[in-house]
């Protein structure tokens, strides 16, 4: 029951926003729907920790505790997201950039965009996983192109045809599970489906061939939406072009509904083949990852590009983390999940506040943030502290068990390489920080920024910090979310 | 139906849905490239069909119908609207000549029937041995998109690889559950229309929709 409440107020929201004119409070109503969202995630975890997963519409939604922790994660970021709608929403339109029906259609594609994730987490069938994530898509397609420059159409091309060719594969990769399945010789009650419990229980008779080449092509698949090497470029466009809160909500949560696709599916794979082979798979995506996030952020000039390709990197992180496979490892790749939402959607609305007020993404023509509008400064300064690793955020945390995870396994030699990859970022990104915070002249006069700005940033990343100190209340539930894709 | 009846009708159908994907590399305007687009849906909706009938499954018939619809008519009208609108997609641009083209599409082939033996080999069948057939679509249709530069050539590259993995569905399993398959033949529809709609509004406000101009993002 919960399950579906969390599909449907989103999407009545939306219904909301398509029949009524715009109006300042439609923005408010989104986001209190988010609000609502959080509030079902944290519902839910709270039932799938006391009596174990549960379902809804005969069986084809099934939220256990993994699923919950998303629907958490998702409902965080897009709280954050939404309540900026009201605000950016009126400015564009007192600005003559959008015009009302445009802001309606933005709140209706917001709140589409949300119901496709939530649905994509808690879908039981894998088949129908896929197809929210497509549905994805294509919700943030006019997302991306919202502000119809020349620019962000090419962003939205590009972003539509790679992300669909590369999904392709992720759905042959899933008919090929679904072979794999019909012909695994086990005698099932009921028929063969495409259901996650089901394909769970007869996963060690799977064919090893077919299975081998099902997981390579899905880990293609979901990761060009997850934004993992060698598919990533449509990433940066897309983030760099979308309004500030859609990049907020495409870096912050959509890359991992993507990522937590291909955990589910590395279950199955580790469960057929054995770890090694899915292990080799994330860690050569995961390393390529890194070094093309490293090898970009260098020379970077644009600082929205720059966190675009910073996510390129956590992502890679992720898949490294996936790579061990070890409860601790999944449990710190959730973890580094939410912190990088938090933080990434952080950083992405103070960009866009700093990018509105300065009239430019260039890094090099934008100085001396700290001291000429220190607020917003200030957070997107704090942001990236969070990012790079610095405790007490909580990005410090998942990243360190990580490590210690892969070491654990064997894995040191990967830690070695991507340590060389992530201290190349840290210089790159600190020298870019540098440039944009420090310096300039502090006497000139700025006005603060609204309060609907500074209120959420500031609690995101108290929120960050405080569950980089304190293991209540996340511990158990990261366990239990970890336990059901990692033995 | 006889056995060799349904094999025979297989391997036609299946055949004409690899025959269109070649077609669409040989043509060089896009109407007859759309046209082959259209036969290519109606073969792979045959292919349902033969299947539907031979394994007495409801749930395929009605996907038969639904490929029917969306791939042989819905599909081919939007992407006759965008040429209507973007004049330039009117003739393909290849970076490839055709002579080329045709080359790399028979190594394409071949490269699909050397991949798909895996998947032959565990469940041997009439069915199963023509998936080759629906791996070489796909390959085809990735090869279009890298080698064309019009906004139409791009949508077809992407329909081919669609096509494609439809068909080594229908193959191998007898299609996806039904609820799985109408999700899927949604999200194609609405990419078409999606992707028609930016070129509509690039044609609007930017005068023309040109993939070589397309190049002020990158680093």
């Amino acid at each position: 029951m919960l399950s579906l409440l969390a599909l449907v107020i989103p999407l009545l929201m939306g219904v909301v926003s398509l029949v009524v004119p715009w109006r300042r409070w439609i923005g408010w109503g989104s986001a209190l729907s988010s609000a609502g969202v959080l509030g079902i995630g944290i519902a839910l975890c709270i039932t799938t920790s006391s009596h174990g997963p549960v379902s809804a519409l005969h069986g084809t939604l099934h939220a256990d505790a993994l699923s919950s922790f998303m629907v958490v994660v998702i409902g965080t970021v897009s709280l954050l997201a939404t309540l900026q709608t009201p605000r950016v929403m009126s400015q564009e339109i007192a600005e003559g950039t959008t015009i009302p029906r445009h802001a309606s259609y933005y709140v209706v594609l917001m709140q589409v965009f949300i119901t496709c994730m939530l649905t994509a987490v808690l879908a039981a069938n894998l088949g129908v996983l896929w197809v929210a994530v497509e549905a994805t898509t294509i919700a943030t397609t006019f997302l991306v192109s919202h502000n119809r420059t020349k620019k962000a159409i090419e962003a939205s091309w590009k972003y539509v045809i790679l992300c669909s060719v590369g999904i392709a594969l992720a759905f042959l990769g899933t008919v090929l599970v679904y072979f794999a399945a019909l012909h695994s010789g086990v005698d099932t009650p009921g028929a063969v489906s495409l259901n996650w419990t089901s394909l769970m229980a007869i996963a060690p008779h799977l064919n090893h061939g077919v299975m081998r080449l099902a997981i390579t092509l899905l880990v293609l698949g979901y990761g060009t939406k997850v934004g993992l090497a060698p598919t990533h470029s449509w990433l940066a466009d897309a983030h760099s072009q979308a309004p500030a809160p859609v990049s907020a909500l495409m870096s912050g949560v959509l890359l991992t509904v993507a990522f937590y696709a291909l955990l589910r599916f590395k279950a199955i794979a580790d469960a057929a083949l054995g770890p090694a082979f899915p292990r080799t798979l994330f860690i050569v995506v995961g390393l390529l990852s890194l070094l093309v996030a490293a090898v970009l952020l260098i020379a970077q000039r644009d600082y929205k590009r720059m966190l675009a390709y910073s996510s390129v990197e956590h992502m890679g992180l992720l898949a490294l983390g996936a790579a061990a496979g070890s409860s601790l490892a999944i449990a710190a790749v959730l973890l580094h999940m939410l912190g990088h939402g938090l933080t990434k959607s952080t950083l992405f609305i103070s960009s866009g506040e700093i990018a509105h007020a300065e009239g430019t993404t260039e890094i090099a023509k934008v100085k001396g943030l700290l001291a000429r509008r220190p607020v917003v400064g200030g957070i997107f300064g704090c942001g990236l502290l969070a990012l790079l690793g610095f405790p007490p955020f909580s990005l410090f945390v998942s990243e360190f068990t990580m490590a210690r995870a892969e070491v654990n396994v064997g894995l040191w030699w990967v830690v070695a390489i991507s340590l060389v990859c992530l201290s190349v970022i840290f210089v790159s990104m600190t020298n870019h920080a540098r440039h944009l915070l420090l310096g300039g002249d502090s006497s000139v006069a700025v006005p603060l920024s609204a309060r609907s700005v500074v209120v959420p940033l500031v609690t995101a990343l108290v929120v960050c910090a405080f569950i980089g100190v304190s293991a209540w209340p996340l511990l158990s539930l990261l366990h239990a979310a970890a336990h059901v894709v990692a033995p | 139906m006889s056995t060799s009846f349904y094999v025979g009708a297989l391997e036609l159908t299946t055949g004409a849905v690899l025959v269109c994907a070649v077609m669409t590399l040989w043509r060089r305007q896009v109407r007859t490239i759309v046209t082959m687009l259209r036969l290519q849906g109606v073969a792979l909706a045959s292919v349902a069909g033969v299947l539907a009938w031979h394994e007495r499954d409801l749930g395929l018939a009605i996907t038969a119908a639904l490929v029917l619809a969306v791939k042989g008519a819905l599909v081919p009208w939007l992407l006759r609207r965008v040429i209507r609108l973007d004049p330039r997609s009117r003739e393909t641009a290849p970076l490839i000549n055709v002579p080329a083209s045709l080359v790399s599409a028979a190594f394409l082939i071949v490269v699909s029937y050397v991949v798909s033996s895996k998947l032959t080999a565990l469940a041997p069948s009439a069915a199963s041995r023509l998936v080759p057939v629906g791996v070489a679509t796909v390959l085809v249709g990735y090869f279009m998109l890298v080698t064309r530069r019009r906004s139409v050539s791009q949508i077809v590259g992407l329909l081919l690889v669609d096509n494609g993995i439809g068909l080594v569905t229908f193959l191998l399993t007898a299609g996806v559950p039904l609820i799985v398959e109408l999700g899927s033949t949604l999200d194609v529809l609405l990419v078409v229309v999606v992707l028609q709609v930016l070129v509509v509004n690039a044609g609007a406000r930017h005068g023309s929709f040109d993939l070589d101009q397309m190049r002020e993002l990158h680093d």
